[in-house]
Formats: structure tokens, sequence, C-alpha cells
């Protein structure tokens, strides 16, 4: 067993109030690092999709290493995302009530905003050009 | 507890409205709103995908939308808010490791993280301008 310095009342009392550990702190700082990367990516793409017609968009971002990268991109932005307004939601919000509701709907706006953007990348990857409308 | 007209008039500890702003303060609740508004401009990237992926007339109103006067002021924005929080947040994980603490390295990696925002935004316009 590793070696822990935790006393047994610690131990028998877990994480205190708080009922957690470091693991919203690790996931804040791992998804950090990794916008960091993707962002830069995301702008490359950006600077050369920005301002073409639809054909020429649809078929930069259809490539797989591009439409790879923006998903992954999408991926560690919205896990970013839901961690930075849950803490906003946990700071201001004191309504219990209130306060659950709004956590409850951070997360599930954001897995809904994941799908919408990894199923358009898909689409986009391996989907037909829409003809006409 | 039990009188509640004697709990509202409870002093509160000294807040906003005592302190002259800091450059630190300013620049901790600037890290906060640059990541709010970087959630809303996420959204508007991914609702450019979303029509991407949906066809040329819906395409045509987003792209459209977004290329107009207002929507590039808000992308310039984004992007603004971007690099402000990006570099914010290479300072948090600087100070994380402990380092860098003290008032004055605190202050000097905030005017270098404005000024590198600032820098890197006009960077990435000129390079948009020039792929066009």
């Amino acid at each position: 067993m590793a070696r822990t310095f935790a006393t047994p009342l610690r131990r028998a009392k877990g994480a205190g109030s708080s009922h957690e550990g470091v693991g919203h702190f690790r996931s804040q700082r791992l998804t950090a690092i990794a916008s960091i990367v993707m962002a830069i990516l995301a702008l490359l793409v950006a600077i050369f999709v920005g301002g073409r017609d639809y054909a020429e968009a649809r078929q930069l971002l259809a490539h797989p290493i591009i439409a790879g990268t923006m998903a992954l991109a999408v991926g560690v932005f919205v896990w970013h995302m839901i961690i930075g307004m849950q803490v906003i939601i946990e700071d201001y919000v004191h309504n219990p009530v209130i306060k659950l509701s709004l956590l409850i709907a951070n997360l599930l706006f954001g897995l809904l905003v994941f799908a919408l953007a990894a199923v358009s990348i898909a689409v986009i990857a391996v989907g037909h050009v829409p003809s006409g409308a | 507890m039990a009188n509640p007209d004697l709990r509202e008039r409870r002093p509160l500890s000294p807040h906003l409205q005592i302190y002259r702003p800091r450059l630190t303060m300013v620049m901790s609740i600037m890290h906060r709103i640059t990541g709010a508004a970087l959630y809303f401009a996420t959204l508007l990237a991914i609702w450019w995908l979303v029509a991407l992926a949906s066809g040329p007339a819906y395409f045509s109103f987003v792209d459209g939308l977004l290329g107009s006067w207002v929507g590039l002021a808000v992308l310039v924005a984004a992007l603004y808010a971007l690099f402000h929080h990006m570099l914010g947040g290479i300072r948090h994980l600087i100070w994380d490791n402990a380092q860098a603490l003290s008032i004055a390295s605190a202050n000097r990696m905030n005017l270098l993280s404005l000024a590198l925002s600032a820098a890197l935004t006009v960077l990435v316009i000129i390079a948009a301008i020039a792929a066009n």
C-alpha cells in the first residue's frame, strides 16, 4: 500500500465538506495546457479558412488531420469551459436549488455543444457536400 | 439567527467599495471575464462549424453574420480575450509552481501579458488579412 500521512480521523472524514480532492484542480490545469496548444492550432486553421467560400471551407476542413485537430480542440475547449463556468456558478450563486440547477444545465449544455460540434466535424469530414439550398 | 433584522445589518468585511483598484486585482477579475467571454465566443465558432456542415444556404447566413462589421468586431474582441486568457493562464501555471509570487514580479508579468495580448491580436489580424 502507498505510504500515507493521513491520520485515521482524516481518512474517516474523507476530503471534508468539499467531498472531493484535487481532481478538479488537476483537470482544470490539464485542459488549460491542452487548450493553449489546441487554440494555437485552431487559430491557424481559422486564419486559413476565414473568408473562403463554402466549397473551399468544406474541402479544407474535410482533411483528416484538420478535422481531427478541430475535433480534439473542441473537446478540450468544451471540457475547460464546463469546469470554468462551474467555478463561476459556485462562486456567485448561493441559493442551493438555483446553484444545482445551473451546475446541471452547465454540464448538459456543454455536452450538447460538444455533440453538435463533433457531429458537424464528422459530417464535414466524411459527408457529401449538400447541393443547392 | 433568530433575528433576521440583525442578520441583515451585520457589517461586511471591506471589499470592492473600499479598496482602490490594483493591477493584480483587475487582472484577476479580467481573467475570469475573458474566460466567460470565450465561453460564448467558442459557441460562435461551433455555430460556424454547424453551419458549414448544414449546407451552403445556412453557411452563407452565419458566415455573412460573422463577416459583417459587427461580427468582425466581436471576433477581434474574442481574439484579444483569447490571448489575454491564454497568457493569464500561463501566468497562473507559473504561480501554481510557487514562482514569481512577489508583488513586483506579479506586476511585471501582468504588464508583459497585457502588451503581448495586444501584440498577438494585431499579429493574427495581419496574418488573417494577408491569408485572404
